[in-house]
């Protein structure tokens, strides 16, 4: 019998509520867990490790879903600086803003952002996906290792700086790119990866695959040399 | 029989800066167009513990007996916050050094060395390896700006947690592993393409500042159910505030690394000009402790150029609970040993001089990542070397304290100092020997 629990961060505390979510084990009945009055409360739902979806009702603060893995966490407001930092897997879902360094270090799972994301958004990410539906802020996937990072809207300065494999899709506009990121062709192998990363954050169909640009590693940086030396 | 009708030629002079060293490394520079990177702390002479002096016993001061009375050496970590505060037998620990930057084996020999003296070694910038949790009773596992290898299965295995703001040897400054030694484990771990030169991230990149970083620590501790000691690692600079700053953010131990503490690879300029003594920073950390009543409360960890019993007891006289070795433990592992001498003359330098760490060609096996070098360090051998020598400390250690009075090594204290310089006086914050003057204290001579 699955499980609903809900749980009042008014009377609650953080505490609390993870304490009780770290207890699940991977075959947890308790499945469902409701918490409302977040009210930009930190660390909400961190380092969780069970297949539960936890619903937040409203805004969230610090590192909301840090070091997730398997759980899926959807927050019906904005959350704070760096949200689901180092994800590991699972989902988690903002249906607000998120502030800076969102998904910052994930390794693995997604992360959708329905409206926009600050600086640094997924900076120096390890293999996360992360779609922002709006715009993301300067400096975002800087030093990214692995993952993509898909923007509906516009990208702000500095896009991708000192990038390593992580994979770039933007849409609209990039203020400028970040050393040693260029904009690379979109083959098919691209448009599929993309098509699937939509598809994961619901959105198949509903985006034209073809308005996108791909950015990626120049790889000129990956040995030190004396030609490098203005990037350094 | 001179001829004294001659003008006399002078000998040629060298200068003394434009020396020796400076020529080459502008030849160096000219050569390559790139500066020079290399491992290990400062290099340079610096006011040191050396500069320091302990009076002893005398009419006015009791010793205890050498080998009849006890002189306790033992250090709780983590008493502010963590639910499970770790105790180590003695009052020196391994600093964080990376699988990566040091072979498998090496990692092991000191994870050997430190259980065997019921210490703890510190994982690096590359994630925590299943040997070196294996072979180390206690591990601290670093935080650090890259958070390779992080996750938190590792972080839940840890004892404690260091978050690592800066290191002495490049506060300021990230980690760097050249291509020579991201080998395909390596490389796996840091998620990172195989044989590039890899730079890490200097800052952290989900928070900035202290009120920041209370929350970091705050969520560190959701994590793993406040259940592990978070220290906050942070090369010295401004010590005084940073670590008044780490107590406002909730760290349980507060660990300062001076300009002479090792790393695996940076600029040369940054290792030799960014960062101030040990010996500067360790008095001014536990006079921010001790102004804010957080002294033993709030543990402190000092390291940077520590070599022997007498370091370890001035640090922790002058305020220490514990202290870090890095350089001096890969040391008793058999690193730079004149063993190897031929070796290190082909690579161009000496026995004692290696620092090219990060070029992974290391002769003794210890900072390398290839496998035939690797397999020169027998970790059995080389962990026993580092409990012998962790062994010689802490009795050099006990010896001093016992000639001072102390049942505890923790009982030492200022007091028990004098300086040999009017430097050191200053720094350290002791009276310059023979006197009763300390610089910027006392105001008289």
């Amino acid at each position: 019998m699955s499980g609903h629990h809900a749980i009042d961060l008014a009377t609650g505390s953080v505490r609390e509520l993870n304490a009780a979510l770290h207890a699940l084990g991977p075959d947890t009945n308790e499945t469902l867990w409701r918490v409302s009055n977040p009210r930009g409360l930190h660390a909400v739902a961190a380092g969780v490790d069970a297949p539960v979806t936890i619903e937040i009702d409203g805004p969230v603060g610090y590192y909301c879903g840090g070091m997730n893995k398997h759980a899926s966490i959807v927050i019906n407001g904005n959350a704070g600086v760096g949200l689901a930092q180092n994800i590991m897997s699972g989902f988690v879902h903002v249906k607000g803003d998120a502030s800076q360094s969102a998904g910052a270090t994930g390794c693995g799972g997604m992360i959708v952002i329905d409206g926009n994301a600050s600086a640094r958004c997924g900076i120096s990410m390890k293999g996360v996906d992360i779609v922002v539906k709006g715009s993301v802020g300067h400096m975002s996937a800087f030093m990214g290792q692995a993952g993509s990072l898909v923007v509906l809207g516009d990208a702000g300065e500095a896009l991708g700086d000192s990038l390593y494999e992580a994979r770039l899709f933007v849409r609209g506009t990039v203020a400028s790119l970040g050393a040693d990121c260029i904009e690379k062709a979109m083959r098919d192998e691209h448009r599929a990866l993309l098509a699937a990363k939509l598809e994961a954050a619901g959105l198949a169909g509903s985006v034209d695959i073809g308005e996108f640009k791909r950015y990626g590693s120049a790889r000129t940086l990956y040995h030190f040399h004396v030609d490098n030396v203005s990037s350094y | 029989m001179s001829d004294l009708s001659k003008t006399p030629r002078t000998v040629p002079r060298a200068s003394a800066t434009f020396d020796e060293y400076t020529l080459s490394e502008i030849r160096r520079a000219a050569a390559t167009g790139i500066y020079d990177i290399r491992g290990a702390g400062a290099k340079r002479k610096l006011p040191h513990f050396d500069d320091l002096l302990f009076l002893g016993a005398s009419i006015s001061r009791y010793p205890l007996e050498g080998y009849r009375e006890k002189c306790s050496t033992e250090v709780v970590l983590g008493t502010r916050f963590a639910k499970k505060p770790i105790t180590l037998k003695i009052p020196i620990t391994i600093a964080g050094m990376s699988f990566g930057s040091l072979s498998a084996n090496a990692k092991e020999a000191l994870g050997r060395g430190a259980s065997a003296m019921g210490t703890s070694t510190t994982t690096g910038d590359g994630g925590m390896t299943q040997e070196e949790r294996q072979s180390s009773q206690i591990l601290v596992y670093q935080y650090l700006p890259s958070r390779y290898g992080m996750n938190p299965d590792d972080l839940r295995k840890a004892d404690a947690i260091e978050i690592v703001v800066g290191q002495g040897a490049k506060p300021g400054g990230g980690g760097m592993l050249l291509g020579q030694k991201i080998t395909e484990r390596v490389a796996a771990m840091r998620t990172l393409p195989v044989g590039i030169d890899q730079r890490s991230a200097c800052r952290h990149p989900d928070w900035t500042g202290p009120d920041d970083l209370e929350i970091k620590i705050e969520e560190l501790r959701e994590i793993t159910d406040w259940e592990k000691p978070i220290y906050v690692k942070v090369g010295a600079a401004r010590p005084y505030y940073d670590t008044a700053l780490a107590v406002k953010s909730g760290a349980d131990v507060v660990v300062v690394d001076g300009m002479q503490g090792g790393t695996a690879a940076t600029q040369e300029v940054f290792i030799e000009n960014v960062g101030i003594p040990t010996l500067a920073a360790v008095r001014q950390a536990a006079q921010a402790l001790q102004d804010l009543g957080m002294h033993r409360k709030v543990q402190l960890i000092v390291s940077g150029g520590i070599r022997n019993g007498a370091d370890v007891a001035k640090a922790l006289a002058l305020g220490a609970d514990a202290v870090a070795i890095g350089t001096a433990a890969l040391v008793a592992l058999g690193d730079n040993d004149p063993h190897w001498e031929a070796e290190y003359q082909a690579l161009g330098t000496t026995a004692g001089a290696y620092d090219d760490w990060h070029e992974g060609r290391d002769p003794a096996g210890i900072t390398t990542q290839d496998p035939a070098l690797s397999a020169r360090l027998d970790p059995v051998a080389a962990g026993r070397r580092l409990a012998n020598y962790l062994a010689v400390l802490t009795l050099e250690c006990q010896t001093i304290a016992r000639a001072c009075g102390k049942s505890h090594v923790h009982n030492l204290e200022p007091e028990d100092l004098v300086a040999l310089t009017i430097e050191a006086a200053a720094m350290a914050r002791v009276p310059l020997a023979g006197t009763d003057w300390i610089p910027g204290v006392t105001g008289r001579f």
